[in-house]
């Protein structure tokens, strides 16, 4: 197991949190703007190609934070369009995410169903 | 009294969110959350899931944040750690989980169904439109 | 019969008690230093229901069963009901008005709903128009919470100037009496905007209406603040009661020391994870019906301003930019009744 791996996730994990924090506490934008930003900013940083070699030196650090599923979008459209020109430009983000939004989708499904909410303490 | 000496007032009054003990809980929890993706990485690598591995991860991480909303735990942990947990592929998943529990009480079309979409929903539309975008100007340009 | 006196204030003349009262409240209510006044407190903020709107709708007629109880009197000897709450159509005071089947008016004031429905039962019992009069709100802060914000279990975090929506009710039957507390005088306020947006600081948007609604009412009756034991706000927050004071100390009305916020005096902010102290139309309500209207019974405090304040937007109008309008209504309860004092 790679140490160094794990420290790198660790910190470029946290600073890109740390990030989201200050917008928070000092923009009083409300969590949905946040994702929202996180997401359209993984998708530019994406397409100029910036992203992957962040992922390659941080990996979860990058993967895990939301940005890195505006990368995968981004990821997604530049396969498809290579293989399918414009038509894949409408195909390749969803594909790329399909995992992720299907997972996230059932497994909403299943915990909605099964359990209920509670009072906050 | 005009609007703005009263709206003054109401920033000497009213305390500041703790900034710097805020921003180092988000540091460290969001790091963690990461680090706990990447043994997972690890993981699935060594079982052999090559290239997939860090989509298993992301996956993984989901399914937990949405067991960890449904027994009642992931927001007593997300007072603290604020965009730590927001951030994170998990904050993603909590944000449709946590909808779908509570509007369930307005039927499983209209409370469950729709209303998981209510905060991850404009996630998703900003972020496939963008890749359209980004989709057209490489069709464009490429 | 009521005598308008300056702009905005009644004299109510014939002075209507408060023959019977009652608080009732839940899990964070009873950890709380007031816990020892609750008629009635369940550690399970449900009580049983399946949905948290049903459970607001039982909490609020717990509260109004346990003041009729209180004073000897049956759904059927009241004349009216004057209800309200904070969820969409004021469900939960028409789905309590179902099963009372009293005439019944439902009211919105947002948090300020107490001293509205407790202005209108006194005037009506004071012309004559009533003989026997409840006023009840009520709020939940589950129901409050998934109807203004984020479902229960979406991890956010609330900002330092936020208030926690009191699971609660109180009810308070009136009517002619010679016991006290006694309704003397109301003032009717008018919906105040200092241009606050800040969802997440509504004590801020609400203290400029309280100052203004006092302010009147000093006026109009010619009073100052140290006529009276205790003025009492209903529910704006720490944030919110410092510049009320300051808004008083600029008019001219000092009142840092007889001054005291429903708010803060419901939870123990060092304690309870409550920010800035507790809000929603319940926390007026169960304070006044636990810890005040008793102690002015029994001539503890003897004249008591009571101002529930209320911050008038809704989602929607947030979500367009509005800013925050701001309301309060005031209510003079004394241990004496008009006429005593006159002579």
């Amino acid at each position: 197991m790679d140490m160094m791996m794990l420290v790198k996730a660790f910190l470029v994990g946290g600073i890109i949190c740390a990030i989201g924090q200050v917008l928070i506490d000092y923009t009083k934008l409300t969590p949905a703007r946040i994702l929202v930003s996180f997401v359209v900013i993984g998708v530019a940083l994406g397409a100029l190609g910036w992203y992957q070699p962040l992922i390659d030196f941080a990996g979860a650090g990058a993967t895990v934070p939301l940005t890195g599923f505006g990368a995968t979008l981004a990821k997604g459209v530049k396969e498809a369009v290579s293989k399918d020109g414009l038509f894949g430009a409408f195909t390749g983000g969803l594909t790329g995410s399909a995992a992720g939004i299907t997972v996230a989708v059932v497994a909403a499904l299943i915990v909605g169903l099964v359990c209920k909410s509670g009072e906050k303490s | 009294m005009t609007k703005q000496k009263y709206a003054q007032w109401v920033k000497e009054e009213s305390p500041n969110s703790k900034g710097p003990v805020n921003i180092s809980k988000a540091f460290v929890s969001g790091g963690l959350i990461c680090v706990i993706g990447q043994l997972l990485i690890f993981l699935y690598e060594n079982l052999g899931a090559g290239e997939k591995a860090p989509v298993l991860a992301s996956l993984s991480l989901v399914i937990l944040s949405a067991v960890l909303t449904g027994v009642n735990v992931y927001d007593n942990i997300a007072k603290h750690a604020g965009a730590g947990t927001l951030v994170p592929i998990t904050g993603f998943a909590n944000s449709m989980v946590s909808a779908a529990m509570e509007f369930k009480t307005e039927g499983y079309v209209v409370g469950l169904g729709a209303k998981m979409f209510s905060i991850a929903g404009p996630v998703i539309v900003y972020g496939v439109s963008a890749s359209v975008l980004y989709g057209i100007i490489l069709v464009i340009f490429g | 019969m009521a005598q308008r006196i300056g702009k905005q204030t009644l004299l109510l003349i014939s002075s209507p008690s408060i023959i019977g009262y009652a608080a009732v409240g839940a899990k964070q209510e009873k950890i709380g230093p007031l816990a020892g006044y609750f008629d009635y407190l369940s550690d399970d903020s449900s009580f049983g229901e399946k949905t948290w709107e049903k459970s607001e709708i039982f909490l609020q007629k717990k509260a109004i069963e346990l003041a009729l109880q209180k004073c000897g009197k049956k759904e059927e000897q009241m004349d009216y009901l004057f209800a309200g709450d904070l969820l969409n159509q004021c469900i939960s005071s028409a789905y309590v008005a179902r099963e009372l089947q009293t005439p019944f008016f439902g009211l919105y004031g947002a948090c300020s709903t107490m001293s509205e429905s407790l202005c209108l039962a006194g005037m009506f019992v004071d012309s004559k128009l009533a003989e026997h009069c409840i006023a009840a709100t009520s709020s939940h802060f589950c129901s409050a919470e998934r109807q203004f914000r984020y479902p229960l279990e979406y991890g956010g975090q609330r900002p330092p100037t936020a208030q926690w929506t009191v699971t609660g009710s109180g009810a308070c039957v009136v009517a002619s009496s010679c016991k006290a507390p006694f309704l003397r005088a109301v003032t009717i306020g008018t919906v105040t905007d200092f241009g606050v947006t800040d969802i997440g600081n509504m004590g801020a948007a609400m203290a400029p209406a309280a100052a203004k609604t006092i302010t009147q009412f000093f006026q109009d009756t010619a009073t100052k603040p140290d006529d009276y034991d205790l003025i009492l706000t209903g529910d704006l927050g720490f944030v919110g009661s410092r510049l009320f004071e300051r808004l008083m100390q600029e008019d001219g009305y000092p009142l840092a020391n007889i001054h005291n916020d429903c708010g803060l005096m419901i939870y123990d902010r060092s304690k309870q994870d409550v920010h800035a102290g507790g809000s929603g139309c319940g926390c007026a309500a169960s304070v006044l019906c636990s810890f005040i209207l008793p102690q002015i019974a029994c001539q503890r405090l003897k004249n008591v301003l009571f101002m529930a304040t209320g911050a008038l937007m809704s989602p929607t109008s947030t979500q367009q930019g509005e800013s925050i309008p701001g309301i309060a209504h005031l209510i003079h309860l004394s241990a004496f009744p008009y006429q005593e004092e006159v002579k």
